[in-house]
Order: structure tokens, then sequence, then C-alpha cells
């Protein structure tokens, strides 16, 4: 594979789709309605990230105790629901995880 | 004088509400470095991918297709797809920005990620963007892609010297951080209808070529959300506040 020419395909489109909207709605007013839909975004595009990765981490569903990300997950989310902050949310779900898989998984 | 002590000040508020998610970032981006070298890529091109494209579970995804030997044109649609949701930030944002020249706007747009992206709007709801609110923006991106390349050239190094450094589940990583984000942001029923709607779909559909299933299951979970905030008005603006 052409590596050169796959960074600068991956960069190119990445930038793009960063950029254009970014100089768009800067230059035409959006209406509220509009900006009120796209406070859902962030939601519905991380939570499709993750979910699939904690219940499915080797592409099959996977739920039970043998499944550290799910473990880890959920306390991660309690952490978070509890705390409201990144930092304890981020070193709570990575020592459970870790030592979850060191232990049980 | 007063002025630059104040953009200063506001760029060190953007890296210090940032370090979190550095850490969060830096497990990813070194399990990234070690799976792209594993996987076939040389490390020049997964330290450039990391210099050039900067999108964590894009670079994530695509090192895991090119193990797989998939064509190159379907990794660049597939990075496509997987980092769309980034025009939404890009749109929500650009209202913030409109009043900046292109030597801010470019540098901007090129470092925006979901962790910048995330303690930026949060600052700019809270305090609004101006005068200096890009200083802030400046702060966290570019404490983001400094962390980024750090760790990213640690996994290249891991990567080639022990070959198990790409099972030890450091990508978890990502799951955490995204958890960090999105729990704090479901504050109202509309916004947990989104994620359950989002989460759920996203499970169901995984088997869905070329990570459409992702797609889909984020266009839903936003329908959901919006259609939810149309039976349940008033609810959403409590969390405005």
């Amino acid at each position: 594979m052409n590596e050169i020419l796959l960074v600068a395909g991956m960069a190119a489109v990445t930038f793009a789709v960063r950029y254009i909207p970014l100089v768009i709605t800067g230059r035409i007013d959006l209406p509220e309605r509009a900006f009120r839909v796209l406070r859902y975004v962030p939601v519905a595009v991380l939570t499709a990230i993750t979910v699939p990765a904690m219940l499915m981490p080797t592409g099959e569903l996977q739920i039970g105790p043998g499944n550290a990300y799910l473990v880890g997950g959920l306390a991660a989310i309690a952490a978070a629901w509890w705390s409201k902050k990144l930092l304890p949310t981020i070193v709570i779900g990575m020592a459970v995880f870790a030592a979850w898989r060191l232990l049980v998984a | 004088m007063v002025a630059q002590t104040s953009a200063g000040r506001t760029l060190l508020a953007g890296v210090r509400d940032t370090l979190p998610l550095m850490l969060g970032a830096a497990p990813f981006g070194a399990i990234f470095g070690a799976l792209a070298v594993t996987g076939g890529l040389s490390p020049g091109a997964a330290l450039g991918m990391s210099l050039f494209v900067y999108a964590g579970s894009s670079q994530f995804i695509a090192a895991g297709l090119i193990a797989e030997s998939v064509s190159l044109g379907l990794i660049v649609l597939t990075t496509f797809v997987v980092n769309l949701r980034h025009a939404l930030y890009g749109a929500s944002l650009g209202p913030h920005l409109k009043h900046l020249p292109q030597t801010w706007q470019l540098p901007l747009a090129f470092t925006l990620t979901d962790e910048t992206f995330a303690v930026t709007i949060l600052r700019f709801t809270e305090r609004g963007s101006r005068p200096d609110g890009h200083w802030y923006m400046l702060g966290s991106a570019a404490a983001m892609y400094i962390n980024w390349q750090v760790w990213t050239a640690v996994g290249i190094i891991a990567g080639q010297q022990f070959e198990d450094a790409a099972s030890l589940g450091l990508d978890f990583a990502m799951v955490v951080t995204f958890i960090g984000i999105v729990v704090p942001l479901i504050a109202t029923r509309p916004m947990l209808i989104s994620a359950l709607v989002a989460g759920s779909s996203a499970v169901l559909l995984n088997d869905l070529p070329n990570r459409t299933g992702l797609l889909v299951a984020a266009l839903l979970g936003i329908a959901a959300g919006a259609a939810a905030e149309a039976l349940w008005p008033g609810e959403d603006a409590a969390a405005d506040e």
C-alpha cells in the first residue's frame, strides 16, 4: 500500500469535515432550531462508539462478568454520574478495568 | 500588555481543563502506535497519521483495516464516515469563531477533536467565546496535539519491541474517555433517550459494512433526542442554565 497516499487521503477528508462546516456556520446564521438539534450530536455519536466497544469488545456480544470492558465501563459510568468530573471517571474506570482483567477475566 | 496576560491565562485554563482528557488519550495513543506497526504500517506512516490526520478513533479503525489488508480507497472512505461527527462540532463552534482570521480558523479546525470540542463548548456555553475564548481552545488543542504525538511515538517503539503490546487492552482508554465526556451531558430526558437509542442501535447495527452502522446509529440517536425534546418542551431549557 502507498502509505503517503493513505495518510494524505485520510488527512484531506478529516480536515474537510472539520473545516468546511466551521466556516459555513460562521458565515450564514443557522436557525436556533438547528443548534438545538446539534446539541445531541456528541452524545449520540460518542455513545454509538462506546456501547459496542463495551458490550462487544471482540466483535461478538459478551454480557457477563468475564467482560472486563463491560465491568470497567460500568464503573466509569458510575464514577462519572457520581462525580460529574473527568479525572475520577478516567482514573477509576481504568483502574477497575485493569484490576478486573488481571484478577477475574 | 493586559490583553496579552489575559490571553496567556485563558490559554493555560484551556490546557488545565484538558489535562484529564490527556490522561485518557495517553494509553489510547500508545495502543494506536503499537497496533499500527504490528499491523503492517511503517513507523513513519504511523507517526505521520498522528501528525497529519490527528483523529484517534479513525486512526485506530484504520490500523485495524490495514492489518486486514483492506484497500486504500475503502480506508479513506471509512475515515470520512467515522470523522463526520467533527462536521457537527465545527458547525457548533463556527458562530463562536467567525470573527477570527484564517490564521486562527485553519489551525483550530485542524486540531478539532472530541476532547477539545467537549471542554471548549462547555466554556463557550458557560462564559461566552469573546473576547479571548479562542486562546482557551488553542490551549486545549495544543496540549492534546502534543500529548497525542508523544504517546503515538511511545506506542510505535513498544510495538516494535514487544509483539504483545497491542493486546494489553489499552483501547479501553477510549471507552473511559468517551464515558467521561458523555455522562455529564446526559442531564435531561431527551439527552438520555438520544444516548439509549444511539447505543442500542449501534450494537444492533454493528455488522453493517465499513462502520456505517455507527453513522446510522448516531443519526437515529440525534433524531430520537430531537423528537423527545418536542414531546417534553422546556425540560431541556433547564440544562442550558
